[in-house]
């Protein structure tokens, strides 16, 4: 009975202990859906305006300014849609670009384009997310975010700061990079820097969180804070190119309605966006 | 190692617009030289395809209740030797209520799935800047008319209406030489064709509808339009011009399928004032159809596939009518393809588009390359070239207008 009884507290305290590591550290996957989550999808809705500037090598710099307003599907939490309205530079002034994001792997997303000059609503076929993002540094994919279901994350360290993730591509075949290390921050779960890595362990791609600030908003008629990213530093290590990516006027939860994301509003845009 | 810090501040204030009497005024454009010249001699027109320099001003303002824009071109045109000027915007837009829209005044409109290719489109496209080698903003020539747009559950509808008609900028010789039927002849600057432009302001009118709906990000529509052809679709026995009626009903679908995007487009060309395809002055009923493809073949590289008919529907009247002439074929059938490729951060662009008519045995290649020198300046190259066996076809009349061109544009 002794034995019996000694056997089941150890076992409750290996079970406890087991349970007090988890909460502590927890899991790999665990750590990259909450960093997708932080990044990507914090409130119901969000806009902003997104500044970038895109400087070669040469140090010539190209300037690109947006609205942007992203809203959440209410049925699947995974499923956006995002509408840019774009203010520089002078050719794509005024286009938007309005894309409703599927997080499903197999379901492309469905994208369209907006041309004032011609009235034109184009349909654009869905494209390598792998692709520069309006001739930045950044890509397709890094705006819009990239599933953790697409990678298996491995927790390589722990500090007092960050979790560092290292991301290895499912289908390896679909992307550019053999893997990336990802830096999460402890507190905020936001990632602050991604490192992506060709064979070879060669690194040739770095993006930066350099400022956070933190956004007041209501969730459900209480009062919080998001942290979020303000500022923000793609660098291309083999074209020698970077792109500075600002946002400003932040805010989120402001009750956009599903139909801005629709042909009506994609002809003429909404205040939310235009201002 | 870079210390990251949540610098913990206020939010930063709401951008808000305030109401008053000065609302500010957005105002934007550009300035461009523009030149072109005929790879061949044409007898009936300069050497020059083009030759302009080009200030385009726009001025946009919104207040809390409507939005106004007003957007001009003024430019020396070398070909018609003048100083020109055309309104190409000068409209108010209103929300009245949360399910209509209305946008009236002088506006440039597009509906439809055509890549190119308008079908159920009837608003008016400017072919001679196109076939010139005028930005592609100046395919569409602005109309001057009302846009209701309602906005239910079920369905959208936008109502056009154009109190007086707005035809085509059609080729007139002035800039294209072309192949006139009537009088079995090319006709040049020499010979600008006459025309007989109804213009009884609300009776010569047009009206177009579309009702769509969005079913999954498939988008189906159904198109309505009561007007004129809107190039000459007709002409006098003395060989001028006429816009005879024209009657078109449509449907249109377009969505994703497999990793691309599909459309299929049809219209009904009702030609009123023939309607039983006797009469050689007026052009004949049409079916037109459009099934096309688009897809990304790799990075920043896409292409699309189109495929056109256009079937006469009272063939056998036109046939034993037709006076003098070669004759059309019952079916003219065209085959596009497109291909753009973005190089060097997206700031260099390849495009091609191809038409090709197996039925008429002509073509028309349009190369283009565009290449932003700064966020300001932009630089562009590009032809126009037609190619056919007979004199007469679509793309084979033009055969003598090949092009090449060159611009440079300033935006501010």
């Amino acid at each position: 009975m002794k034995k019996v009884m000694f056997a089941l507290v150890w076992g409750i305290l290996a079970g406890t202990g087991f349970a007090g590591a988890a909460s502590s550290a927890p899991t790999a996957d665990k750590i990259a859906h909450k960093a997708d989550h932080m990044a990507f999808y914090q409130g119901m809705d969000a806009k902003g305006k997104i500044e970038l500037v895109i400087t070669d090598k040469q140090g010539r710099t190209r300037q690109r300014v947006f609205n942007m307003l992203r809203k959440d599907s209410d049925e699947s939490k995974s499923d956006q849609k995002f509408f840019c309205f774009f203010q520089t530079p002078a050719d794509v002034r005024k286009m938007v670009f309005m894309v409703h994001k599927h997080a499903e792997r197999e379901k492309d997303d469905d994208r369209w384009l907006y041309m004032p000059g011609l009235d034109l609503v184009k349909r654009i076929a869905a494209g390598d997310k792998r692709t520069s993002f309006v001739g930045s540094d950044f890509l397709y994919e890094d705006i819009s975010g990239r599933s953790p279901a697409e990678d298996i994350h491995e927790l390589i360290k722990t500090t007092d700061r960050w979790y560092i993730l290292k991301n290895i591509p499912k289908k390896p075949g679909d992307v550019e990079f053999a893997y990336y290390i990802a830096y999460i921050d402890t507190k905020t779960f936001l990632p602050m820097k991604m490192e992506f890595f060709k064979k070879g362990d060669r690194c040739y791609r770095i993006i930066e969180s350099v400022k956070l600030i933190p956004v007041q908003t209501e969730e459900n008629g209480t009062r919080v804070i998001y942290p979020t990213i303000a500022v923000s530093v793609a660098r291309d290590l083999e074209s020698g190119s970077t792109t500075k990516m600002t946002r400003s006027n932040m805010q989120y939860n402001v009750g956009l309605g599903d139909q801005i994301f629709t042909e009506r509003y994609l002809r003429r845009p909404p205040r939310d966006a235009m201002r | 190692m870079i210390a990251f810090k949540c610098n913990v501040h206020a939010p930063e204030a709401r951008e808000e617009h305030v109401p008053g009497l000065f609302p500010s005024v957005e105002v934007h454009g550009f300035f461009e030289v523009r030149a072109g010249c005929r790879t061949q001699n044409d007898p009936r027109e300069k050497d020059t395809s083009m030759m302009e320099a080009r200030l385009q001003a726009e001025f946009f303002f919104y207040t809390d209740r409507a939005e106004f824009k007003f957007k001009a071109d003024m430019w020396t045109d070398g070909i018609t030797e003048r100083l020109e000027y055309d309104t190409r915007e000068a409209w108010i837009f209103l929300r009245p209520a949360g399910f209509m829209d209305i946008k009236a005044g002088r506006q440039v409109l597009t509906w439809g799935t055509g890549d190119l290719f308008f079908l159920n489109d009837l608003f008016p496209k400017d072919w001679q800047s196109y076939f010139i080698g005028r930005d592609r903003e100046y395919l569409k020539a602005p109309s001057d008319a009302v846009k209701i747009s309602i906005f239910t559950e079920l369905v959208s509808i936008d109502v056009v209406y154009t109190p007086q008609l707005d035809p085509d900028r059609y080729i007139t010789g002035e800039f294209i030489s072309y192949w006139n039927a009537p009088l079995g002849t090319f006709a040049g600057r020499d010979a600008k064709g006459a025309s007989h432009k109804p213009d009884r302001w609300l009776q010569d009118d047009e009206i177009g509808v579309r009702v769509y709906k969005n079913i999954n990000n498939y988008e189906l529509a159904l198109y309505g339009y009561r007007g004129f052809w809107k190039s000459p679709g007709g002409h006098t026995p003395s060989g001028i011009a006429e816009f005879p009626a024209l009657n078109v009903y449509g449907a249109s679908v377009r969505g994703r399928v497999g990793p691309g995007i599909g459309n299929i487009e049809l219209a009904w060309y009702r030609s009123v004032d023939d309607k039983r395809g006797s009469n050689p002055l007026i052009n004949n009923s049409e079916m037109r159809y459009l099934a096309g493809y688009m897809q990304d073949l790799g990075k920043d590289f896409s292409a699309s596939f189109q495929y056109y008919v256009e079937h006469m529907l009272k063939y056998r009247e036109y046939k034993k009518t037709l006076s003098c002439g070669p004759s059309r074929d019952r079916l003219r059938h065209v085959i596009t393809v497109q291909l753009t490729k973005l190089l060097m951060n997206q700031n260099l662009e390849l495009h091609i588009s191809s038409y090709y008519s197996p039925s008429d045995k002509d073509a028309y290649l349009r190369p283009n390359i565009r290449y932003k020198y700064t966020d300001k300046i932009t630089l562009e190259a590009g032809g126009n070239l037609f190619f056919g066996e007979k004199s007469h076809t679509f793309f084979g009349q033009f055969e003598n207008n090949t092009n090449a061109y060159t611009s440079i544009r300033y935006s501010f």
